[in-house]
């Protein structure tokens, strides 16, 4: 008998417990933040540097209409149901004015769909999935970050300079890996329409057995390798490269090897010549750029990474959105954000109104050696805005609109 | 394919094969002395890792200091794991196996937390290893220097291990605790001193295989999840306790993976459950694995269920009203988190009507779960997008799954039957994930949203209590019936359960039918809370979540679940917020295991008996 009261005693202290949580409003802009900090902290904690500098600078500068920008970041833990939990707090019970965040495509995805659901403005900062802003997209979804097809693009006219024809690719085994291969692939044969692709790989992601997988490439005799796996794999998959001569005289492509993320790492053993998109941080001397590099560094004694400038980014896009907004309610601020412009460290992009992707670019060159770390060289700044499919081709991509 | 280049596959697997064999040598011989199912191996393999990497950079470069570095770094593993034994495992040998698996996990949280504040999050990449940097050329085909290294590595380190075994007075205790613990210590050995050393040989192996990683692999806080299953696969198919057929299993995988990668790369991601399974089928004690030969009493025997007094009844009551009263006392957010507590009750309420009730452990109940949302999203998106068809046929498809997987399962016991239903989850959740086509792989299924009727949140709410809170009482109906006496009778003797007539193995299938059944129901009304489905619900967190809700809110109780999935989410909402939240959680989970192995509501129920309050066992 006790011991159901006892039960009954858990269950009201549970009922008390959700009820508590009330949240008290002050005068402040809240804006919800939602991403796998725990899960992936290799590229979480420079992206959350990025933004902390950037709300810190919009509050030191008076805020936005005379009123704080307040972030509440929550950790999701790497599980999609958890994220749109955690979406629905924020909206029912924060009471943000918008939610943004978000790093894997899975998690990215579901929290668009999420805002299609309840009217909620959405800001996707790093996921790379065509599907949120395409198949999956949504009035109320946007997104920051050059999605997978715009960068293999950018790298496919890079490939075209090289003259290779049979190539072979290896990429992770799950949806960002077959959507950047697939997106290599038509890109390139619309530029080389003679290039074959003789080889694919599909190691498991985070579980790459580097060795087998390189012996599979080297049998199949490219003449070029487009190489999507990224941090451990990237790693190990160079590492037996190299030892076992892989890349000698073949032309590597490469996507994202260039962050410092991926390439730092790798130090002195960061690939020779490979073609990449990345960060070349230090290098940048656009004065824009410079200021960032130098208040990064100021407040946390490391360079940026390539997260930091997308955290950076994602809160100068929202306040610049919430000065230029008239009202904070999700109509007006799609409407607002549509063609919206914004200045940023990595240069001015916008927000299309066709499907709500930021054309904000990435850095492409190659990747060499100096002093014993990577470094990306003969690069340049690959607008966002040259890489877009035309109005017609969104059309058919966005069956919402 | 040239002869030379088979060769050199061949040899790539041997040398993956050692790496796997030294972290499932561990794994296998803490379980075959002290029957704990160690999650944190994976975690003392991820220290060990990263300790030789940091040891490694900090001393001069060189043959010495490296394999120094290596051998240091194994033993202060070896340490690490003698504190966890010592301050945490000791004090639970007691408790129902299963406890003990889940004070792991609270390890494993902890250790994810304690190594990142530590050593920090980015990714390491150590270098390589000095004097082994090359390649050898065989048959004209290069080969890692490192590999070989490794390749000699693996049967050294097993004839070693072999020897202290075989040939020693410590060995052979060892292996007499293998055999019959109690009567090892009925004849006066320590025993306590026995399991810390085995903990000690055991953990510095996995520090060994994590540290001979640190030329091959990059060193991340991934690493120590992404062992953990396969270590459990090589230990499981080589037989639990012998190292000789964690080698032999070991080599099968490594080669396996080796070889499917060139013919079929798409498959490996599974290759190496469906090898398990195939071998629980076959042998169910693995390779070179033995029965038990002795009958360990294992759980206390439960006192007899009754049925709840009238005052118990009365409080069911003011709880189910309490519960209907919700949309007029919460927020909406409060329904929301009121509806995910309660879709997880069921699933818990499930397993446990599997695991408490009916004594098959299972490690993979979220594939039930997964089925029946999975189902529902199917039939959403192919059926004209009827919310309503979609919850019939969600938990149906469930019920189909857990009758052809539970056909096999319900053959084994204890542990095997846990790794093959994990082998089962394992299977469903690499479908979901790989076959893109039909389940959208990774980028799941999006937009699967309630009926317009059941669209606001106080409406889905009462949805979701009629379904699942009406699932929950049903099981406890079942679990009244016969029908779950029998099961309970099978739990706690097969031999007399069979001897008075009754066709056990039958009645555990159908058993295992029903528990996927509402977990199905849970999964399908899962989906429509959330309005995407990822292939993240089949996987082994999800199961883990279960297991854990149940453990804490205490298996022997039938409340028990229900208070689990409310504290456990509750707890992660809450706690979530804040920094090292991992390792709040994990401490917590480990400190309820140790002061309450009976669960929080069987924790109640004690002091309520020690009181006079309450006599015997009552249900709620």
């Amino acid at each position: 008998m006790k011991f159901t009261q006892t039960v009954a005693a858990v269950a009201l202290a549970t009922a008390a417990g959700i009820a508590s949580m009330a949240a008290n409003a002050a005068d402040v802009i809240k804006v919800g933040e939602i991403n796998s900090y725990s899960r992936l902290p290799a590229f979480l904690d420079p992206y959350r540097k990025g933004w902390e500098l950037a709300v810190e600078e919009v509050n030191a500068n008076g805020g936005i209409k005379g009123k704080q920008l307040e972030i509440i970041a929550r950790d999701d833990g790497g599980k999609p149901g958890d994220a749109v939990k955690i979406a629905e707090e924020l909206v029912n019970r924060d009471e943000v004015t918008m939610i943004a965040g978000t790093f894997l495509s899975n998690i990215g995805l579901a929290v668009t769909d999420f805002a299609k659901q309840n009217k909620t403005f959405f800001l996707a900062a790093e996921p790379l999935s065509d599907a949120i802003v395409w198949s999956s997209g949504n009035r109320y979804t946007f997104r920051l970050r050059p999605s997978t097809t715009m960068q293999a693009a950018m790298l496919a006219k890079e490939a075209e300079k090289t003259g290779a024809k049979k190539w072979a690719t290896v990429a992770p085994n799950y949806a960002y890996g077959k959507d950047a291969v697939a997106a290599f692939k038509s890109e390139l044969l619309k530029l080389v329409p003679d290039a074959e692709f003789i080889e694919e790989q599909w190691p498991t992601v985070f579980k790459i057995d580097a060795g087998s997988t390189v012996r599979a490439l080297e049998a199949s005799k490219p003449e070029a390798i487009f190489n999507v796996t990224f941090g451990g794999d990237l790693a190990k998959f160079v590492r037996e490269g190299n030892l076992r001569g892989l890349f000698e005289g073949r032309t590597v492509v490469s996507l994202l090897s260039g962050e410092p993320e991926y390439l730092e790492p790798l130090k002195d053993e960061a690939p020779e010549g490979w073609i990449v998109t990345g960060y070349p941080q230090g290098a940048i001397d656009d004065p824009a750029h410079q200021k960032f590099f130098a208040a990064y560094e100021a407040k946390w004694n490391e360079a940026p990474k390539l997260g930091s400038i997308v955290g950076y980014n994602v809160i100068a896009s929202i306040a610049t959105l919430l000065e230029k907004a008239p009202a904070y309610d999700a109509e007006t601020l799609v409407d607002t954000m549509e063609n919206l412009s914004v200045s940023s460290p990595s240069g001015d992009f916008i927000y299309r109104k066709q499907d709500h992707q930021s054309t904000m670019g990435t850095w492409v060159g190659k990747t060499t050696v100096v002093d014993g770390k990577g470094e990306m060289v003969d690069w340049f700044y690959a607008d966002g805005n040259d890489f877009q499919p035309t109005d017609d081709e969104v059309l058919k991509l966005r069956p919402d609109q | 394919m040239t002869a030379g280049f088979i060769f050199a596959q061949f040899l790539t697997g041997l040398s993956s094969a050692s790496s796997l064999f030294l972290v499932a040598s561990g794994l296998s011989l803490i379980f075959g002395v002290t029957r704990i199912v160690n999650f944190a191996h994976g975690s003392f393999y991820m220290l060990g890792a990263y300790l030789a990497y940091h040891l490694i950079e900090w001393l001069p470069t060189g043959i010495l200091p490296f394999w120094g570095s290596v051998i240091c770094a194994a033993l202060i593993v070896g340490v690490v794991g003698v504190i966890v034994e010592v301050v945490i495992l000791r004090r639970i040998y007691h408790a129902p196996e299963l406890f003990q698996l889940v004070a792991t996990f609270g390890i494993v949280l902890v250790m994810q937390d304690a190594i990142f504040a530590l050593f920090g999050g980015e990714d390491k990449f150590g270098s390589r290893a000095p004097g082994l940097n090359g390649v050898v050329r065989i048959f004209d085909e290069p080969i890692p220097q490192y590999d070989l290294a490794l390749i000699a590595l693996g049967p050294v380190v097993l004839i070693s291990v072999w020897l202290l075994l075989n040939k020693t007075r410590w060995g052979t205790l060892v292996r007499a605790a293998t055999q019959d613990r109690d009567m090892v210590a009925a004849l006066g050995v320590n025993q306590a001193w026995l399991f810390t050393s085995v903990f000690f040989l055991g953990s510095a192996l996995a520090g060994l295989g994590g540290a001979v990683q640190v030329p091959r692999e990059s060193i991340n806080l991934l690493m120590d999840l992404s062992i953990i299953a396969e270590a459990f696969v090589v230990v499981v198919i080589g037989g639990m306790g012998s190292i000789v057929g964690a080698f032999l299993a070991a080599v099968l995988i490594g080669e396996l993976n080796a070889f499917g990668i060139l013919i079929m790369p798409q498959i490996t991601i599974v290759l190496a459950f469906l090898v398990m399974a195939v071998v629980l089928i076959v042998r169910p004690w693995g390779l070179l694995g033995k029965p038990d030969a002795i009958q360990h009493a294992g759980d206390q025997i439960d006192m007899p269920l009754r049925e709840a007094s009238l005052p118990g009844k009365l409080v069911g009551l003011l709880v189910i009203a309490a519960l209907v009263a919700v949309p007029y006392v919460l927020d909406d957010f409060g329904i929301v988190l009121a509806t995910d507590i309660i879709i997880f009750a069921l699933f818990a309420a499930s397993l446990h009507f599997l695991m408490g009730n009916s004594g098959m452990v299972s490690f993979g109940h979220a594939a039930y779960f997964a089925l029946g949302a999975y189902a529902s999203a199917l039939v959403f998106r192919h059926l004209g997008g009827s919310m309503e068809l979609a919850l019939l046929i969600g938990p149906i498809a469930a019920v189909v799954g857990a009758l052809v997987f539970g056909w096999f399962c319900v053959r084994l016991s204890g542990v095997y039957l846990a790794m093959l239903t994990l082998a089962a989850a394992q299977i469903i959740w690499s479908i979901t994930y790989s076959w893109g086509d039909v389940t959208g792989g990774d980028d799941g299924m999006l937009g699967i949203w309630p009926s317009e009727w059941a669209r606001s949140k106080p409406v889905f709410y009462y949805l979701t209590l009629v379904l699942c809170g009406g699932g929950v009482l049903i099981l406890r109906k079942i679990t009244h019936a016969p029908f779950g006496y029998v099961l309970r009778g099978g739990r706690d003797s097969s031999v007399r359960t069979e001897s008075i007539g009754i066709h056990l193995l039958r009645h555990r299938h159908f058993g295992f039918a029903v528990a996927g059944l509402f977990a199905g129901i849970a999964g399908s009304i899962y989906v429509f809370s959330k309005g995407s489905i990822f292939p993240d619900e089949a996987a082994i967190p999800r199961s883990i979540d279960g297991l854990v809700m149940v453990l804490l809110g205490g298996v022997h109780t039938l409340a028990g679940p229900l208070v689990g999935a409310g504290v456990f989410r509750l707890l992660e909402d809450w706690i979530s917020r804040l920094d090292f939240w991992r390792a709040i959680l994990g401490t917590i989970i480990i400190v309820l295991v140790v002061v309450a192995p009976q669960g929080i509501a069987g924790f109640f129920h004690t002091l309520a008996i020690r009181f006079g309050l309450a006599k015997g066992r009552e249900s709620l």
